[in-house]
């Protein structure tokens, strides 16, 4: 019976793929570059507007032979991944406390909700203009914009544990760890997750950001020469790059959902 | 608290069980009010009895009576307003290894697959792994779930769920379950056959049972004794033994004395 329902969810996935057209994501690819291409070649837009795709892509190449694109996708890099190890940690620390006392959250709703009514543009001078230039800001605007959305999560993950289970756990004497441990952190995964998928998105935003703001290494930089000098190929390479480092992050963490989650895909589910 | 024998006595109106042998619980003036609304919601009523080791009861009563309240007393997973519960001559104060709980929702682990859901108790316990499966093995057998080890509570039935949930409550060998309307969720004849597996289970492994239900012939056929909540606040109403013989068969079910007895504790309910 093992084998039967192996082969069940391997069927349904892939019928699941394929009516999410995900074999249509290279064709869709595909059309935007040519349109583009026609465009750019027809449209009779000087390079500096509109570079055409080939333009992009030996710029591309250039950049990434002389190395100047791998030292600042690592710049850019790293502020992403120390910004949200640092949200991240922030977010859940802080979210289970919130998650296990009303009142504690009652005196902090006001500040939580209010920090995020600004937007992260007009705090990242500020935060460069505290702590300088240097990759430190940086990784705080990252952690600053994956907080939210992780806190918001981890706490309702944590509120939708069942009462029941939770009675299961005291009836079976858990201490307060192992109620955490077994049963807290896998029930809350799920909704966790996903606030860590918008976070890994958002935290490239905010690399950008503070690197607008004050910078003299990173993609944001990049842009920001690359606008300066008429150099568009070069700020269209830097913008591909970012989406593509955003897209292999969000692309990871779900790659973790399915890997700590393969209990909740439902062999019959539509999806 | 320590209690004297003639203390237990009190309590103990019906005759001991074949095999029993000394009382496994005693409840006394257990009132329960919930702070709900501004004089509270008073949900139990000074209730008082005691089970004797190994005997069967099942708790009936009309639907808000008090039921879940009461077995989530007994559990220790809630406080009684005033009384005790008295375990082993103490005054239980929360949730004790030796008492597993059933719920009315099997309550598994989504995540979990079967084996695992039944080891948690275990591991819970630091019991090594292998000890644990052993354990859980022997179970899995018991509650005749073999091939399903692996399966996840997703690919089970509503009765299959229930068992996991049985042999779950079981792996630690606790000397009482409590079992809240365990077959609630199921179809009528899944009901009557996990009733009879219980029964089968009750029989090799020998324990206290206390279970709620809302089924007049479940609790005939399973309980030597049967308590009556009266609607809320919950009042034991009436305390009676069934006097059919052990093993109970099927077959009993249709019998004359059978329904003379559910016959009175249909009115009982009112
Ligand atoms: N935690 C609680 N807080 C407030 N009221 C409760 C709580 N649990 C149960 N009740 C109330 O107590 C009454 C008895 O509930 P319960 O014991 O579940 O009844 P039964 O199991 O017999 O149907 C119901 O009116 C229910 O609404
Ligand atoms: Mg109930």
């Amino acid at each position: 019976m093992d084998l039967i329902n192996t082969r069940k969810i391997a069927l349904a996935s892939h019928q699941r793929l394929w009516r999410r057209g995900v074999y249509l994501v290279p064709i869709s690819v595909g059309l935007a570059i040519l349109i583009w291409h026609l465009i750019a070649r027809y449209g009779g837009f000087p390079a500096f507007i509109l570079p055409s795709p080939a333009l992009v892509w030996t710029r591309f190449l250039r950049a990434l032979l002389d190395g100047r694109l791998a030292y600042h996708i690592a710049v850019t890099l790293g502020e992403v991944l120390a910004g949200l190890a640092l949200g991240i940690t922030a977010a859940t620390t802080l979210g289970y406390l919130l998650a296990k006392s009303e009142t504690f959250e009652r005196f902090l709703a006001p500040y939580i909700v209010a920090s995020q009514s600004i937007p992260i543009v007009a705090i990242a001078p500020l935060l460069v203009i505290w702590f300088g230039p240097g990759l430190f800001s940086k990784v705080l605007i990252c952690a600053l914009i994956v907080f939210f959305p992780v806190l918001i999560n981890t706490i309702v993950g944590l509120r939708s544990v069942p009462d029941e289970l939770r009675d299961l756990m005291r009836s079976l004497q858990a201490t307060s760890w192992q109620t955490f441990q077994y049963l807290e952190v896998p029930s809350a995964l799920p909704v966790f997750l996903g606030g860590l998928r918008i976070g890994a998105t958002l935290a490239v935003i905010g690399a950008v950001v503070g690197e607008f703001v004050g910078a003299d290494r990173g993609l944001g930089f990049l842009i920001n020469i690359g606008r300066g000098q008429y150099d568009t190929a070069l700020v269209f390479v830097a913008i591909f790059t970012l989406v593509g480092m955003a897209l292999t992050l969000y692309g990871l963490v779900v790659l973790i959902e399915t890997r700590l989650l393969s209990w909740q895909q439902r062999p019959d589910d539509s999806g | 608290m320590n209690l004297s024998n003639s203390d237990l006595e009190m309590y103990t109106e019906t005759p001991s069980v074949p095999g029993g042998n000394g009382t496994a619980l005693v409840v006394r003036n257990v009132n329960l009010t919930f702070p709900d609304g501004e004089q509270g919601l008073h949900v139990l009523s000074d209730i008082s009895f005691s089970v004797q080791t190994e005997e069967f009861v099942c708790i009936l009563g009309p639907s808000g009576s008090g039921k879940s309240t009461l077995l989530r007393v007994l559990a220790g997973l809630l406080a009684p307003t005033q009384g005790e519960v008295v375990y082993q001559g103490r005054e239980l104060q929360g949730p004790r290894r030796e008492i597993g709980f059933v719920f009315q929702k099997a309550n598994l682990m989504p995540w979990r697959t079967v084996l695992e859901n039944i080891t948690l108790p275990l591991e819970l316990q630091h019991i090594p792994n292998s000890n644990a499966e052993l354990q859980a093995q022997e179970l899995v057998n018991l509650v005749g779930l073999d091939s399903f080890e692996d399966s996840l509570p997703r690919d089970l039935s509503g009765g299959m769920e229930q068992r996991v949930a049985i042999a779950r409550a079981l792996v630690y060998d606790p000397r009482i379950l409590l079992l809240d309307e365990p077959f609630g969720a199921l179809d009528a004849l899944t009901r009557e056959r996990m009733g009879s597996e219980l029964l089968r289970i009750w029989q090799a492994r020998r324990k206290t049972v206390l279970m709620v239900t809302h089924a007049i012939p479940e609790s005939v056929f399973l309980a030597d004794r049967v308590l009556v909540l009266s609607p809320r606040p919950g009042k034991i109403r009436l305390d009676m033994s069934v006097d059919l013989p052990r093993p109970r068969e099927d077959g009993m079910r249709y019998t004359v004395e059978f329904g003379e007895i559910a016959k009175r504790l249909r009115a009982a309910i009112g």
